[in-house]
């Protein structure tokens, strides 16, 4: 079994404060420390992400391996899930990301119980690539992620326009990871 | 040095998580209330339950933590909070409001403008704005949900027609993000513009009412008002009687039993500021 963080409280902490500053700030990249020897398939900034926010209480998807499947069980406790549908914590690391329209968006009167959809793509940059705005974003930021759904764009769209419900998305390309609240406009750059 | 007999930042790992979690959701739905397992600390309610289990979630070794009370560091609540987070985790405390990434606060922002590394936390005794027109949580829920924020209007209609102007000079309820009606803590309405396109994360924690909400960086906050009577934030019309300014919120101090009376500056830090450049002026 490969362990987990080095100093479980303060890397914790720091993988907290790098995911708050994400969600603060819509498309700002940010960097995490990592555990030292990650299971196959789990990149640092996807692996912290979870070791941070996962734990009994927390149902868990995911499509990594079977290693990176026993090293959650293992380290957080979350109940792994079979279907998308009923977690509250989704860890996507295939080429396939889940329908956001399928996962949990929350009630009327309960939008926090909307999923969180932590997927690890190929690459994060900014200064090109989608335009976000709204809170968090003084004028604009600019975010450009490879390896996302070609149809992201527009399942976007959908999840925005049911605020206050809706998914929240982590994106994780390394170490560094970047995040789209549900509260965020995105349209496609020019 | 940190105490080795408790965890760092106080509270146990598992209620950090259920914490965090909470936060981050708080920041992606800007000014709804999302309800959290409050823990007893070791203070009593009305002493900052709430924002101190925010700060105790967030808190990091390279922090630099400022408390204030009512904008004044040296008050009983302010120094007992600081000291017990040096006390359990270590962190540096500062009275300066430019040296903190974390400023907790019962019911003041900072005269100095906020930049982007900085983090508000505020000590919230009741979160729901519509607490004394609605009692029923369940049916506050429910309005919130349904954006229907019509008894609030009423109140301020009400107190307009009765006073002329608004009746809350403190917690006035704001908009946030032209979605939820949101309690702004009790700050003074004069505080209540500094919370919109802030570039500071604000966080607000209610540890009897077991709520936690925020408002990201850059976010809409516009107080309730109705187009012909705009919003006003209202401050004494004196000059602080310590450093002479007279942009800067104001505390009335009785001095005597025949009606004497100062005003000073309620942002401590602020003042002494000031009087260091006047002195350095002169």
């Amino acid at each position: 079994m490969k362990p987990a963080f080095t100093d479980p409280v303060l890397d914790a902490q720091a993988g907290f404060r790098a995911l708050m500053e994400a969600m603060a700030r819509p498309g700002c990249v940010q960097q995490v420390i990592s555990p030292p020897d990650l299971p196959e398939g789990l990149e640092p900034a996807a692996a912290a992400a979870i070791l941070t926010l996962a734990d009994a209480e927390t149902p868990l998807w995911t499509d990594a391996g079977e290693e990176a499947r026993g090293w959650i069980a293992f380290h957080t406790g979350a109940p792994l899930v079979a279907e998308p549908a009923s977690a509250m914590l989704l860890l996507n690391t295939g080429a396939t990301m889940p329908e956001l329209a399928t996962l949990q968006a929350g009630e009327d009167e309960t939008p926090q119980d909307g999923a969180t959809l932590i997927r690890q793509v190929a690459g994060l940059s900014e200064g090109s690539g989608w335009r976000l705005t709204g809170p968090g974003i003084a004028h604009e930021h600019r975010l450009c992620a490879t390896g996302m759904p070609a149809d992201f764009p527009a399942q976007w769209r959908a999840n925005a326009a049911r605020f206050p419900c809706g998914v929240d998305v982590v994106l994780c390309a390394g170490a560094a990871l970047a995040a789209l609240p549900r509260s965020v406009a995105l349209r496609e750059g020019g | 040095m940190t105490d080795p007999g408790y965890n760092f930042a106080y509270l146990d790992e598992a209620t950090k998580r259920m914490i965090r979690r909470a936060l981050l959701k708080a920041i992606a739905i800007p000014g709804h209330q999302i309800p959290f397992g409050a823990r007893e600390m070791p203070l009593p309610y009305g002493w900052g339950t709430g924002g101190i289990q925010v700060t105790a979630s967030i808190l990091g070794p390279d922090d630099t933590l400022k408390v204030i009370d009512q904008g004044a560091d040296d008050t009983t609540n302010a120094v007992s909070i600081r000291r017990f987070f040096h006390r359990v985790a270590g962190v540096q405390v500062t009275t300066r409001t430019a040296e903190a990434t974390i400023i907790q606060t019962r019911h003041r922002i900072p005269e100095r403008p906020l930049t982007e590394g900085q983090v508000m936390v505020f000590q919230v005794p009741m979160p729901e704005p519509l607490f004394k027109l609605e009692p029923r949580l369940a049916e506050t829920r429910r309005l919130h949900a349904l954006g229907d924020y019509s008894l609030a209007q009423v109140k301020l209609y009400e107190d307009i027609a009765r006073q002329g102007e608004g009746g809350s000079a403190y917690s006035h309820p704001v908009m946030v993000n032209h979605r939820y009606l949101m309690s702004p803590s009790p700050i003074p309405g004069f505080d209540n513009p500094k919370l919109h396109m802030s570039p500071a994360l604000m966080l607000f924690g209610a540890g009897r009412e077991k709520k936690i909400y925020a408002v990201p960086p850059y976010t809409s906050v516009v107080s309730l008002d109705f187009d012909d009577h705009p919003f006003r934030p209202v401050r004494a019309p004196h000059a602080c009687a310590a450093c002479g300014s007279t942009t800067s919120y104001l505390d009335e101090i009785v001095t005597d039993d025949r009606g004497g009376r100062m005003f000073v500056c309620s942002d401590t830090d602020h003042c002494a500021e000031n009087q260091m450049a006047r002195k350095a002026a002169e």
